[in-house]
């Protein structure tokens, strides 16, 4: 199995059916995989926030969500992170490619992955970072922690990660 | 007509229907005129009623009405053409179009200039767009109710603002016992 349909299949498993996404090229797999899943309806947003929004509502509407972007998004997402989906205690499972870290070839992703962690660490956002394949067995358990808690929760996945796939 | 008045038509026929409100005096207004547990009022996050309302259309059958205004749909433009191409029959999104903030002043907007919020739709691929006058609303609201299409619906009224206490509701008691309402009506 590949990590992408392994992701996919651990979003199933925690009854995860409605995802959006904004693309990252490191996120193209499993984007591709949401996209053939018939268990996931997959709404590509325009913008991180509006996805957040549309995550909420479908939340609301009974359905548990989740959002896949780049972490350059959490420099778009702050406010709505802050003042909806904390707030008003709605869980969001975030699958966060971690652009700017060790083999990273574009220079200016390194200014954004340098916040990215004391932005999350200031919000008080439960954060994960997948460095190494074996680090996705706790995706499961992780996702479970983000609903039971009522919480957003990070999952930075990195160039290393990624390169094993 | 201001947007107050607007809103006022409108009671009879959203009264019991899932609406989600705006961030600011529309969700004041509502609150005020009609506190429901079939609304979400928004304290904060500009911009993403129509988000929030899409998603929500999309994840269960009842019906919901999102409650924007001109500034939060320039402010979330990326939301129309995410709305016209994942149609939800069950969707209607109300634009209160009065050209301005007004929950911060009664700022002009470009809503209220050159650009026309309707057309915008129309070309992001919105199929049922109805632009009408702020006492034409309440029956473009019915008639949208009564079809099973999406409609994005921009009523163009003045601008200005009632006198309005702020929400003391806190936000997870909004969110719990709208969902309680969501469940109820799919039940």
């Amino acid at each position: 199995m590949s990590i992408n349909q392994k992701i996919v299949n651990d979003f199933i498993k925690n009854k995860i059916e409605f995802v959006t996404t904004v693309p990252c090229k490191q996120l193209a797999g499993v984007i591709d995989e949401i996209e053939a899943s018939k268990d996931i309806y997959h709404i590509p947003s325009n913008k991180e926030d509006e996805g957040m929004g549309l995550c909420a509502g479908a939340y609301m509407g009974g359905k548990r969500s989740a959002i896949i972007m780049q972490n350059t998004a959490i420099g778009v997402t702050i406010n709505t992170l802050v003042t909806l989906i904390q707030y008003y205690n709605i869980p969001l499972p975030m699958l966060i490619s971690y652009r700017g870290e060790i083999g990273e070839p574009v220079a200016c992703q390194v200014e954004m992955a340098v916040h990215t962690k004391a932005l999350l660490n200031q919000l008080n956002i439960p954060t994960y970072h997948f460095h190494k394949q074996s680090d996705a067995d706790e995706l499961d358990a992780i996702l479970n922690h983000s609903f039971m808690a009522k919480k957003p929760v990070a999952i930075l996945t990195d160039a290393s990660f990624w390169q094993g796939a | 007509m201001i947007r107050s008045d607007v809103l006022k038509t409108l009671i009879p026929m959203i009264s019991d229907q899932l609406v989600v409100s705006n961030i600011g005096l529309p969700s004041q207004e509502l609150h005020l005129l009609d506190d429901q547990p079939t609304n979400f009022y928004m304290l904060g996050t500009m911009g993403l009623s129509s988000s929030i309302g899409l998603g929500l259309a999309l994840a269960q059958k009842a019906k919901v009405i999102a409650i924007d205004g001109d500034g939060s749909v320039l402010t979330n433009f990326g939301t129309l053409p995410t709305i016209a191409n994942n149609p939800a029959d069950n969707f209607i999104l109300l634009i209160i179009d009065n050209g301005s903030y007004g929950s911060t002043g009664d700022q002009p907007t470009y809503a209220g200039m050159k650009t026309s919020l309707a057309k915008v739709a129309e070309a992001c691929g919105c199929d049922n767009v109805v632009e009408c006058s702020a006492e034409d609303t309440a029956a473009a609201v019915q008639a949208a109710l009564d079809g099973d299409k999406m409609t994005i619906i921009v009523s163009k009224c003045e601008s200005g603002n009632i006198k309005v206490p702020v929400i003391d509701m806190d936000a997870p008691v909004i969110r719990h016992r709208f969902m309680a309402e969501v469940s109820r009506l799919n039940a």
